[in-house]
Order: C-alpha cells, then structure tokens, then sequence
C-alpha cells in the first residue's frame, strides 16, 4: 500500500473547504457549495468503507502507517490505525454526510461558512483518531477546538456566547497540562511516536503525574464528572448540527484517548488510579442520570445523558477486561449513532416549534406518526433495549464490572434503571398525551431528508444490535492486544519490585 | 582597511540616512520620495546583510564588533520586519499628515542604532546603539505632536527610557569596575569568581534590558506608549525594539554573565513568570486594541525569556525561534488594524470591530487566524513557537515554569477569544474602506499564509535558527 489512504482521509474535507471557499456562488443561496460537500463527506465515507474492506481485522499491528519527517530530526507524522481507530473514523465519515444534509433545516445565515467549519472539524477528528505520534495527536486534538468554537458562537441560541467560551476554555485548561506531559515524555523516552513508546515503555515513577495530566485533558473532553458542566450548555446552545458533532464524535476523542494513551502508555498508573475512576463515573451515571430527570429542556436531558453514558464508558475501559473495554468501545459507537439521532429528532421538532421545552409539546404521535416511530427506536437505543446497539454496550461493560468490582457494577447497573426512566418519561411527554398546545396541530410529518438522514441512523442502531459481529471482530484483535501489554507491563513491574 | 567590508551594512544605511537628509533639506516637499527611497535602502540593507551572512565569526575593530551567526539572523529579521513596517504604514502617514521627511529618516536610524546594538561586543559599543535606538525612538512616539495622547507618550517614555539607561549605564560602570574591562569577551575571562559587584552589575544591566524589552514590571510605558503613538510607530515599537533588546539579552547572558548563571537565571525566571501572568490578566479589561497589543506583546516577552532561562543552546533558539513567529503574528495583526478605516479616520477600538465578519470575510478571517495564533492554538504559527520554548524548558526539568506559562496561555486565550466574538458573533456596523495600498494587502497575505500553513513545514526556523549557538 502505497497510496497515502490515511491522509487522503484527513485532508478531502480540507480540499473540499477550500474549494467551497473560493467558490463563488451568485445566487446567494450557496444550494452548490452543500452538494459539494456532501459530495466531498460522501467520497470520504465511501473511502473509508474501503478501508475498512482491506483493513486485515486479525491483525494487532497498525495498518496504513504512513511516516514522515515533520519537525525535523525529532517529531514524525506519523498516522496508522488499529482495529479500534477505524471504528471511530467510520464513525466520523458516517456522521459528517448527515450533518450536511440536515444543515438545510437549521443554518438560515453563512451556509458557506458552516460548511466549510463542519469539513474542517471533519479533517481534524479523523486526524485525532488516525495519529500514531503524541504530538500529532494534540494538534488535532486542540484544533478542533476552533472551528466547534465558531459553530457554537455564530449559529447558536441566545447564551452561544457564554457556552462557546466556557467550551474552549475548559477544554484547554484540561489541554495544556497534556502537552506538558507530552513534552515531558519526549524528554523521559527520547520519542512521541506511540508505537515506539508501547515497545519502551515509561519507567514506573513517572506514570502517575503523567496519567494524571493526560487524564486533565481527557476528563474535561469526556466530560466527566464534576468537569462536566460546559456540556450541557454547549449542546443547548450548539445548533442542531454542532450538537450533533459534538455528542457524536468529539466526546468520542477522550474516550479513544484512554484506551490508547492512558492505559496504553501508562499501565501502572491506571492500576493505580482505577478506582478514581470508578468513582468519578459511578458519580457520573447516577447523578446525572438524576439531574436528566429534572430537566425542562430536551437538548439539555439528552446532553446529560451523554454524560451519563459516557460514564459508562469510562467505567468499562478502566476494568481492564475484555468485555469491559469492548463494551466501551461499542457503547461509544452507539452513543455516537443514538445521541446524534436524539440531537437531528429534537431539531426536526425545534425547527417547527422554536421550543424545546418539554412541556410545550405532547401528543406527537397523532400529528405526526413517522417521526414518533423513529423518535420511538432512538428512544429505546439510549435506554438500552435489547437489540439496539445501546444494550450490547452496556451489557458488556456491566459484564467487565462483575468480573472486577460487584458494588461497582451494582451500583452502575442503577443507572441502567434511571436511564430508561429518564428516557421513557421524555417519550412519553412528548409523543403521548393529549396535545395542550394548539401550535402542535399544524406542525407536518417528517420531510424526505429528515427520512433520509433519520433511517440512516435508525438502520446502523438496529442492525448492529442484532448482528454486532462485524464491529466486534475489528475490535476484539486490537483490544487483545493492549490488555496483553497492559498486563505485561504490569507483571513485569511487579517482579521488579520484588 | 578590510575590515570594512565586514560592516559594509551599517556604512550603507548611515551614508543613506546623511544623503536622505540632505535630500530632504534642500528638495521641497521630498517626504514622499525619501520614504519610498528609505524603504528601497532597507531592501538593499537586506541584501548586503544576507551577503555577509555566511561569514561565522568576525571580530572587528579591537574585539569590540562582532559579526556571528546569532547577529546576522537578527539583523535579517530586523531589517526584513522593518521593510514590511515601511510598507504597510505609506497610506497610513499620508492619512494623519505624519509625511515628514524626518519619519523614514528616524526610522533607519533607529534601525541602524539596532543594527549596533545586536553587533556590539563591548559594553561602550553597546550603549552607543542602544542611545542612538533610543533617541530616535523618543521623537517617534510623539511624532503625532498635534495629538495629546502621542505627545504624552513620547514624553512618558522618554522619561522612563532615560532613566532606565542610567541604570543600565550604571551597571555597565559596575561591571567595568569589577572585571576590568568593557569587552564582552574579557569581562567573561575577568569574572570567574563571584563578586557582589558584578552581581550588582548583572542586575543593574537586566533591569535597563527588561525595560526595553517591557517585560514586568518595568512594562509600565508599554501601554501608554502603544496607544498614543501613531499606529505605524506601535508597529515598529511592538517589532524592532523586541528583536533588538532580546539579542542583546542573549549577547549579555551568554557572554560576559555566562559563568554566572547561578545569579542572573532566577532573575530571568521571576521577570518571565510576572510576564506572562501580568500580560495575560491585565489584557483582559482592555478597550484599545492597541493597548490590548501591549498587554499581549509583554506575555509574549515572557515566553520569549522563558527560553532564555533555561541556560541551554535549545532555550535560546527557540527564543529566537519565538520571536521571529511572534514578528510574522504582529504585522499581520497590525496590517489588520490599518485597514480599519472609514472616511480619512482610522478605528482601533474593539468595539470597532463589531460584526466586521458579515462584510469584509476576509479581513476576519486574517484577524481569526492570527489571534488563534496569538493565543498559541494548534496548528498555527503561535503554537510551535510556544511549543518550542516549553521543550526547551521542559528539557531543563523546570516544571513549574512551563505550567505556569502554559495556564496563562488559557488566561490569555479568553482575551483573543473576546475580540474574535466581537468580530464574528455580534451584530455588525458600519462598512470600512475595502481600497487598501498594495504593501499592506501583501504584508497580510504573506503574514497569514505563513501562520497559516507554518504546520506544514514547521522546521522552515529552527533550521535555520539551530546554526546559532552560545553556549
């Protein structure tokens, strides 16, 4: 292979964004500049579909690898996936078409520009899944930073202002700590390249302040309990699509972070720091779990969820066994697909209404049929319903919980309990009921691109619930693999000790 | 007599500064002429100092002028900024009447004062640059005479610059005192054991440097100073001086100060640490973009001394490295404020900036990518050349001066931050004048590609800049 597939990845969107850029459009109404980048995002997931149908699933090395020299004599480019990266870049090449088809029903000013900050995002978080060299990683990683600032702050809702800040300042202060510790490993090791890093590993005594500035990073992104809060205002400020991406994929990179940096790079650490963990998420999924019961507002229930789910996520990677990490990883995958199909249902009922007060709307299911039977699957996908995608998720994680912690896993498996209540009541005050509010009565079924970009996600949601094999045997080799070196390097540290 | 070749720079610019006075006293309204001449003699400066740029190390007229690799890079990027600073300031003196012949005339010898300082190897030398800069530069700021906020900067620095070089001169006295003699090279010979009176010197000497250079807390001027001077003068003083004095930083401290490291590095430590926190915190009230700039331009001194610290060859090429990317981000942000301007009247408040993304696209989406840049986000410019200082620093096991310069970095962005929500998330206001002169239009393309697309080659500096070494 030597066709740079990897990077033709990573760089279509930004071609693609600077050809809409200096295109010109006559009519205003930019109608051209969205096809072409849908024909763009279509290109790239076509490609990656292809990538993933010569992609050597029995594998564990790192496949694609491209390496070149970058800051001369020290820091590669360096990209390559694995079983588990090509998960999460399908996942990303996936949801970028649906984001540009939707953009009609809520961007109304500068298309142009959304467009182009939408393919931007796009070439920098298929640029954090594919790097293989910490540096690389961190520049994607915090890149994207600046075009979600700009998605949130020029097309979002009244407070886009105060959520666009505090994202791009949680995130950073979470960030900055990472590249010292970046920057400390080159020192320590000699190198960032994360392949050599697996081979040399990094002495004992340096794990555990190391660990914990990765994990400053990564809890923000997650985001973890209690440095969640610029979630919830995010997505409620975020238009539809902004939502969209941020629940779907850019929550995804910390999660991807633990299990390749975290547990990958220090292994004694996260032994050490396990139970922290723990806490953090069991707090994560019961709390927020509670506060997403109490909430007026859809976007912000759902973006709550998120957090809760996303719990559950660290909770499965941080019990070290198989079924754990592999319910995580999957339980991200579903995540991605359902919140992303949340955030588009409560946008096709935003864009109607203008509200997303919970108690405006009610009786759904009779004005309109089509979308309470999708709003219905999404439904059920979040709360974990046997044979959608968010069941094999959790089920694998609480599996690896039992196997490790009982209280642990008793524990997560309330949230479990609360996340169907949750869920089902928001159903049920919006679908069911009598229609209070007269407006409701005029609102129309669902339109042909809302059936489009909804089925594309009710279809993944349930096939991959009942058949999740195809996901599972990309993961299972790559996920082997690391807890091999995880537990290597642990048994080799303790006869150290001795 | 061959020696002269060596010099041939400085012989050039002094005999065109001489000429263009002549030239401008005997023809009737010549400023124009003379500053177009001004900016051709800078580009032939250029050429003539890139001539003699492969030559390694020259000692010239008793050891007391030293040509190496580290002034030549400087001189290069001093004369090369002080080309664009002529270029994107011609409308902008035509506009607020400051075409005087004496403008472009100050600024070369300003630029030639520069030109001594980053030469010198002894500590008369030295001072002679350093006066001649200084001088120049005190008319500068009050060139604007009618306007009262330029007259009061030219007056304010002039105060403090003075009184900063008699400390300076007096730890250059001290130091004469103690190690016996004036040359760079000799004090280092002389000064092998401590003494408190070259100690005394050392500090002496820093204060007048960080004062040039407007590190905290001897940044009180900068603010002042940005704001009432004419805006192309804020250019130049937010430029040239920085390279001048930051040279001349790493000329004191790694030659005759080298073996006292032990004395002068928590000094520099201290003054880069108060930078960078006071620059960012105090930035963050400010209404004046230009004010804004100075605030930001001190926590950017403080990177840049941050390298310095660190006592190794990587610390000081990233420093350098610093500054040359800190330069490119300062007159694109610069170029960005002259084309600022409606009906003969040029805004620089940030109010000013309002909504300006609705009209002018491109112009904010330069001023976007700089201050991303500014504010060290990836993968632009500004990132790498912090990038490289924390390596440098983070190399030396000095933890605690990379985090803290790295969460200022996350104060600082809320400022950049501010500006770019004014530009892009409120409502707009009026249109600005989209005619500009070319050399502005050029400064800012060249500027913001090469912020732009520095992540594409990111070696392009430190290659260049890894040939000088100190230590």
């Amino acid at each position: 292979m030597n066709f740079p597939i990897l990077s033709s990845l990573i760089l279509l969107p930004t071609i693609g964004a600077l050809f809409i850029l200096f295109s010109k459009s006559s009519s205003g109404k930019y109608q051209s500049s969205k096809y072409v980048a849908l024909f763009i995002s279509l290109a790239n997931f076509l490609l990656s579909i292809y990538l993933w149908y010569v992609f050597d699933k029995n594998s564990v090395v790192f496949q694609f690898v491209e390496n070149r020299e970058w800051l001369s004599g020290f820091i590669n480019y360096k990209v390559g996936i694995d079983g588990i990266s090509i998960l999460f870049v399908i996942l990303t090449t996936f949801i970028t078409p649906i984001c540009i088809i939707s953009v009609n029903a809520t961007i109304t000013n500068r298309l142009k520009d959304f467009l182009i900050a939408i393919l931007i995002m796009e070439t920098f978080m298929i640029g954090v899944f594919c790097s293989l060299d910490l540096v690389v990683f961190y520049l994607f990683f915090e890149a994207g930073l600046i075009p979600m600032f700009l998605i949130i702050g020029i097309w979002g809702g009244e407070r886009r202002v105060y959520s666009a800040f505090k994202f791009f300042l949680y995130t950073l202060l979470g960030s900055v700590l990472m590249l010292v510790a970046i920057i400390s490993i080159y020192w320590i090791t000699g190198t960032t390249d994360v392949e050599k890093l697996y081979e040399l590993g990094i002495k004992a005594e340096y794990q555990n302040l190391l660990w914990l500035a990765f994990f400053s990073s990564f809890a923000v992104k997650t985001p973890m309990w209690p440095v969640h809060t610029w979630l919830p205002d995010a997505h409620v400020e975020a238009p539809t699509v902004g939502s969209v991406l941020l629940a779907a994929i850019l929550l995804k990179m910390a999660g991807y972070g633990f299990i390749r940096f975290s547990i990958g790079l220090f292994p004694i650490a996260s032994e050490n720091f396990t139970m922290l963990v723990y806490i953090l998420s069991l707090i994560a999924i019961i709390y927020t779990s509670l506060v997403a019961l109490m909430q007026e507002d859809m976007k912000k229930l759902i973006a709550y969820s998120s957090v809760a789910h996303m719990g559950f996520v660290t909770l499965g990677i941080f019990t070290m066994t198989q079924q754990g990490i592999e319910g995580s990883i999957f339980q991200m995958i579903s995540h991605g697909l359902v919140s992303a199909a949340l955030f588009l249902s409560v946008g096709v009922v935003y864009e109607r209404n203008h509200t997303r007060l919970i108690n405006k709307y009610g009786g759904l299911v009779s004005i309109m049929p089509r979308y309470a039977i999708v709003f219905m699957v999404f439904t059920l996908g979040a709360l974990g319903l046997p044979g959608t995608t968010g069941f094999i998720g959790e089920f694998l994680i609480l599996m690896g919980a039992f196997e490790k912690n009982i209280l642990v896993a008793m524990i997560a498996s309330l949230g479990v309990i609360l996340g169907a209540a949750y869920m089902l009541w928001l159903f049920k005050r919006v679908v069911f009921g009598e229609i209070n509010n007269q407006e409701l009565k005029s609102m129309k079924d669902l339109k042909t691109f809302e059936i489009i970009t909804l089925s594309a996600l009710v279809i993944p949601i349930l096939f991959f619930g009942f058949y999740p094999e195809p996901l599972m045997n990309s993961i299972e080799a790559s996920v082997e693999n690391t807890l091999n070196m995880y537990n290597f390097d642990l048994i080799n540290n303790l006869a150290s000790k001795d | 007599m061959e020696n002269f070749q060596y010099i041939l720079p400085e012989i050039f610019i002094s005999v065109s500064i001489m000429l263009f006075l002549l030239i401008g006293v005997f023809k009737k309204n010549s400023a124009n002429l003379i500053y177009n001449l001004s900016t051709i003699s800078l580009v032939i400066l250029l050429a003539l100092i890139i001539n003699l740029s492969s030559f390694n190390k020259i000692y010239l007229f008793n050891n007391s002028y030293l040509i190496d690799n580290l002034s030549n890079y400087m001189k290069i990027i001093l004369v090369g900024s002080g080309i664009f600073v002529m270029l994107t300031g011609s409308r902008y003196v035509q506009v607020i009447n400051l075409n005087k012949i004496e403008y472009p005339i100050l600024i070369l010898s300003c630029t030639l004062g520069m030109m001594i300082m980053i030469s010198s190897n002894d500590l008369i030398v030295f001072y002679m640059g350093l006066e001649l800069q200084s001088l120049a530069l005190y008319v500068l700021a009050s060139f604007n005479r009618d306007n009262l906020l330029s007259t009061e900067s030219g007056l304010k620095y002039f105060v403090l610059s003075a009184l900063s070089s008699g400390l300076l001169l007096y730890g250059c006295s001290l130091t004469y005192g103690f190690s016996e003699s004036t040359n760079f090279d000799q004090i280092l010979t002389n000064s092998t054991e401590f003494n408190y009176g070259t100690t005394f010197g050392i500090v002496f000497i820093l204060v007048g440097l960080a004062f040039k250079i407007s590190a905290v807390p001897f940044h009180m001027w900068a603010p002042d100073v940005y704001q009432g001077s004419p805006t192309s003068v804020t250019l130049f003083f937010a430029i040239l001086p920085k390279i001048a004095a930051l040279s001349v930083f790493i000329k004191f401290l790694y030659t005759p100060f080298a073996n006292m490291n032990d004395q002068w590095q928590t000094i520099i430590v201290l003054i880069s640490i108060a930078s960078m926190i006071f620059g960012a915190v105090a930035a963050i009230g400010q209404k004046n973009l230009k004010r804004l700039i100075a605030y930001s331009s001190i926590s950017h001194m403080g990177y840049a001394l941050a390298g310095l610290a660190t006592v190794s060859n990587q610390g000081i090429q990233s420093s350098i490295t610093y500054i040359s990317i800190y330069l490119v981000m300062n007159l694109a942000f610069f170029s960005c404020l002259f084309m600022l301007k409606r009906n003969d009247k040029y805004y620089e408040n940030i109010e000013d900036l309002s909504g300006l993304s609705k009209k002018h696209p491109i112009l904010s989406f330069s001023l976007l990518i700089v201050l991303f840049s500014l504010a060290g986000i990836p993968p632009l410019a500004g990132f790498f050349a912090k990038f490289y200082v924390f390596l440098a620093v983070i190399e030396q096991s000095m933890y605690f001066l990379a985090i803290v310069g790295l969460l200022a970095t996350v104060v600082a962005a809320f400022y950049y931050l501010r500006i770019i929500k004014i530009i892009y998330f409120d409502p707009e206001k009026e249109e600005y004048e989209t005619s500009h002169n070319l050399g502005l239009k050029i400064t800012l393309a060249i500027s913001t590609i090469f912020i732009l697309a520095y992540f594409i080659y990111p070696s392009s500096i430190t290659e260049i800049v890894s040939k000088i070494t100190m230590i």
